[in-house]
């Protein structure tokens, strides 16, 4: 009977762990102690690699968790792995503890359950965020409710070779006009890449005299008519651009090597201190500087989330909460390193941390917030599906 | 133990190592190509798939360029090594070539390909080191040479990697043709070099060098990592249009590349009957040529031409890897400058450390799958040698299936089944991935040389009381360490190659140096490229060096067997 006891303990099915409570900071840091968490985030900038490594030590001196990179070509790549875990009854320890996910993949796997949370408005340095200066509770205008964690601000800003194009582009037809006068000088990566469509909502947004319809979502009456004045801009556009537009680069930092080779003069860039990074490491020439337009860019932030299944979400809670600490702040600021905006309230930081920031130079090629102007919202998710799909149909197999 | 319980189960086990997850992943991929994948809450069986993949309006072009770019690899790479090896066998200058078989081979894909897109560019290397002396150029000119239209560059790079990887099975081969005395005799004939080569030798030759041949052509035909760095992408060519649908985070666009896989297995099975085809007309035509009589006028052109088309394609390789050695180092380097502005070491001390932890990981898990399946496939062709229980006409095919069917057909599929049985995520499910392809390599790189293996050599020592293990350990294996250490070496560049089963069924969670590099490729940072490319080639030039230099230090007084 004993033995038969034992057996039926260790057959019964084990208690399905209760996820952990994020208010309770202490159980959280007790919990993540020993935790390997792993980070799925894109692999492509060398320079975000080298911070996520440098996030991966501190984490480990300060709350014995181990952070692992796992470097992704394609976040989209995440979300099927979650969703064949789902699929597969994996509901437990999933192999994605944390992913840097963009609006459209954080709306898909939101809308499908996949995520953990709500967690974000509950770690401690949540305090420091800049909730009404900053668009952290919303991501593509879809609400975030804590499913994510913001740690970095982006804005689109325009990398030129001031060697070649010495004067800023305030408008996307002047960029056009510019195009025009100088062909294959300029290009822009290729949708679906996630570069290429902020290029093209970029465009969307500063070819519409009222941007504010693209705040809902598109619909079957208004798509045609809204983004006409994008297809008329890019039918004019593709002949001039690098090899006329029968090739694309395949991502931001591939247009770096093509303006430290010489062969466009123009880029697109989602970092405003991305240029300065780049230059630091020999990727973009001295010369390089950026411009914004004059109506403004698109802005938005960066998130992390965590996946339902994840077996690690105290580890990766601690991980979100450092990555939104004063101290990993100022030096994703830092344009040497990466030049990330900071998602922080300067108010709401001690005299000490504040000095810190202030203290970050700019770097040569990164402009003031000042200068970063007017940030734009960032259209519903829906155009930008239906705009990229349409960029396929029209230029992804035409030539 | 007696050997005769578990060695003739060996082949069937082998089977099921490699078919096992072949034929679930399949099953994986058929379903969701007729409509039924009910993750995403479809259920089928529906032809829309199809429907959508034939309304996708880039398919044509997608389509002609995996079978344009795999048959115009697969001929020419062919058509060089026959020839060279034709006109130039037991040479000085084919002795070089051979000498340069290994770093050659180890070159990875990817980075021979990010080689030869460094050098051919308007901006590439080739084009700095005339500029602007040469041409005036101050800027590089606005021409599309690397991802051209019709995949050109894409064929060029996929000719550099398999004229080497064909000229080495030529060689293995050569061996067992008794290749010297035909010549000899038909040059005493009269015919010229290549003539009596091609007359007397390469049909001897070609049956044994058919199958790396169809498995040239298939890998050609859907190939990724080559097409992404050099091949068009407005459209793509169909393996990666397909990789890219089945990234799609909406669910649904999974049955349009489960029916576009399918498409690409049907496009391989396609072009290889189109190749048998060739061969009977080949055959057809060779045996009225021979017959005709000629000595081969043109053998010295032919020859020569030969060479030049050869050693441009080593040169290519070489070159390229100079061109990733200076980025490795390289500061600033700006158009037209033929060298960089600087020199540094911070490249390798940035990146040095991150290839070093996934070089182990690379070297732990290519040794283990490379080992076991260099145990499966003797004791397979063993087990067919003693028993006779060899693959018959129609299962020999089987074998080939890992490496005829596009990966990307049947490792998600995998995937879900590995999930399914809770043995995902790790080093040894990545390792059980690997085997499925590594496995058909090896057998294919040692089953023919095996057989060809002369067995009056068994009689002999069977003849001397040595016991069938006896004449296997002592008498067999040791004769053939060449074709054994050259089908290790094959294995483990394999697997140091593998991309998709690695981050597929590892879960991302581990880090081989092929996953790194192409993870780095997408961000185009020719430093981090360069550094890991070159690890890379590291990490699969130590194999083929050895798989060259032991058989020669080991038979270092053994004449009959150095080239055996």
């Amino acid at each position: 009977m004993k033995h038969l006891a034992v057996l039926a303990a260790l057959l019964a099915p084990l208690p399905a762990l209760a996820d952990i409570d994020p208010s309770n900071w202490d159980a959280v840091t007790a919990e993540a102690e020993g935790q390997t968490v792993y980070w799925n985030a894109w692999g492509g900038s060398t320079t975000t690699n080298d911070f996520l490594a440098w996030v991966g030590s501190r984490v480990m001196e300060d709350y014995g968790v181990t952070l692992e990179h796992v470097k992704l070509t394609d976040t989209a790549d995440a979300v099927t792995r979650v969703l064949s875990e789902k699929q597969a009854g994996e509901d437990d320890d999933g192999a994605i503890d944390m992913i840097w996910i963009n609006g459209a993949n954080f709306a898909a796997m939101k809308d499908a359950d996949l995520l953990f949370g709500p967690y974000a408005e509950q770690l401690p340095n949540w305090a420091f965020v800049d909730v009404d200066g900053k668009t952290v509770q919303t991501d593509f205008t879809v609400p975030v409710e804590g499913f994510e964690s913001p740690w970095a601000m982006a804005q689109v800003v325009f990398i030129h070779d001031t060697a070649d194009l010495v004067e800023p582009l305030g408008s996307m037809s002047a960029i056009l006009d510019w195009s025009a006068a100088n062909p294959g000088r300029f290009t822009y990566p290729q949708p679906p890449d996630f570069l290429g469509t902020t290029f093209l909502k970029q465009a969307l947004v500063d070819l519409l005299d009222d941007p504010s319809v693209l705040a809902d979502p598109a619909t079957d009456d208004n798509y045609d008519t809204v983004t006409a004045p994008l297809w008329a801009f890019l039918d004019d556009l593709t002949p001039t651009l690098w090899r006329e537009g029968r090739a694309y680069p395949a991502t931001g930092p591939a247009q770096l090597q093509l303006i430290a080779d010489g062969e466009v003069d123009l880029a697109i860039s989602f970092s405003p201190g991305e240029a300065t990074a780049a230059i630091a490491n020999n990727q973009l020439p001295p010369t390089a500087r950026t411009f914004v337009l004059d109506k403004g860019t698109i802005g938005n932030a960066s998130f992390v989330a965590v996946p339902y299944n994840s077996g690690s979400k105290a580890g990766a809670m601690v991980v979100a909460n450092f990555l939104m600490s004063p101290e990993a702040q100022v030096r994703a600021q830092n344009p040497e390193i990466l030049g990330y905006g900071t998602v922080l309230n300067m108010d709401a930081l001690s005299a000490d941390d504040r000095a810190a920031f202030d203290a970050l130079e700019l770097g040569v090629a990164t402009l003031s917030p000042a200068e970063l102007g007017t940030v734009q919202a960032e259209p519903h998710p829906s155009w930008m599906t239906r705009i990229a799909d349409d960029w396929m149909q029209r230029y992804g197999v035409s030539q | 133990m007696n050997r005769r319980r578990y060695l003739p189960i060996l082949p069937i086990l082998t089977l099921l190592v490699m078919l096992g997850p072949v034929a679930a992943g399949l099953w994986g991929t058929l379903l969701p190509a007729f409509g039924h994948l009910p993750a995403a809450g479809l259920s089928g069986p529906s032809l829309d798939p199809f429907r959508d993949l034939f309304d996708w309006a880039g398919l044509p072009r997608a389509v002609m360029l995996s079978i344009s770019t795999g048959l115009l690899a697969t001929v020419i790479s062919l058509a060089i090594v026959v020839l060279v090896t034709a006109g130039w066998s037991g040479t000085r200058p084919f002795r070089t070539l051979e000498r340069l078989l290994s770093p050659l081979l180890s070159v990875p894909h990817a980075a021979a390909a990010f080689g030869l897109a460094f050098l051919i560019a308007p901006s590439g290397w080739l084009s700095r080191l005339i500029s602007p002396g040469i041409t005036g150029w101050v800027r590089p000119p606005d021409l599309l040479i690397v991802q051209d239209t019709w995949g050109l560059t894409m064929t060029a790079g996929l000719v550099v990697k398999e004229v080497p990887f064909l000229l080495l099975i030529t060689l293995a081969a050569l061996g067992q043709a008794d290749a010297q005395r035909s010549v000899t005799i038909a040059q005493a004939l009269g015919y010229g070099r290549v003539t009596g080569w091609l007359k007397t030798v390469f049909p001897r030759v070609y049956a044994q060098i058919r199958p790396p041949v169809y498995v040239v052509l298939a890998y050609s035909m859907s190939v990724v990592d080559v097409a992404v760095i050099l091949g068009p992408n407005t459209p793509p060519p169909l393996s990666v249009q397909i990789v890219k649908w089945m990234s799609d985070p909406d669910l649904a666009m999974r049955l349009e590349a489960a029916a576009g896989a399918l498409l690409q297995l049907g496009l391989v099975v396609g072009a290889l009957i189109i190749w048998r085809f060739g061969e009977m007309v080949g055959g057809y035509l060779g045996r009225r040529w021979i017959a005709k009589g000629s000595r081969g006028r043109f053998d010295p052109i032919v020859a020569q031409g030969a060479l030049v088309a050869g050693g441009t394609s080593a040169l290519i390789v070489l070159l390229g890897l100079a061109v990733l050695a200076i980025w490795s180092i390289a500061g600033f380097w700006g158009f037209p400058e033929a060298l960089p502005d600087q020199f540094t070491l911070r490249n390798w001390m940035r990146f040095g450390p991150g290839t070093l932890d996934a070089l182990g990981e690379t070297a732990l898990i290519a040794c283990v799958v490379a080992c076991v399946a260099l145990l499966l496939t003797v004791g397979c062709l063993e087990a067919e040698y003693r028993y006779g229980l060899s693959f018959s006409q129609r299962t020999v095919w089987l074998i080939y299936l890992p490496l005829l069917i596009p990966q990307t057909a049947f490792l998600p599929g995998l995937q879900t089944l590995m999930l399914g049985v809770g043995a995902d995520v790790g080093r040894l499910p990545v390792m059980l991935a690997h085997l499925v392809f590594v496995l058909p390599y090896v057998f294919l790189s040692l089953a023919d040389p095996f057989r060809a293996w002369d067995t009056r050599m068994g009689t002999i020592a069977a003849a001397l009381r040595a016991s069938p293990d006896g004449v296997l350990w002592r008498v067999r294996l040791p004769m053939l360490l060449r074709p054994i250490l050259t089908a290790l070496a094959v294995g483990l560049a394999v697997s140091v190659g593998q991309y998709l089963p690695t981050l597929l069924i590892g879960g991302g969670r581990v880090a081989t140096l092929t996953t790194e590099a192409v993870a780095l490729a997408s961000g185009g940072d020719r430093r981090a490229i360069a550094v890991y490319g070159l690890m890379q080639t590291g990490a699969a030039l130590v194999p083929f060096a050895l798989a060259l230099l032991l058989p020669a230090l080991v038979w270092r007084n053994r004449r009959g067997l150095r080239h055996g």
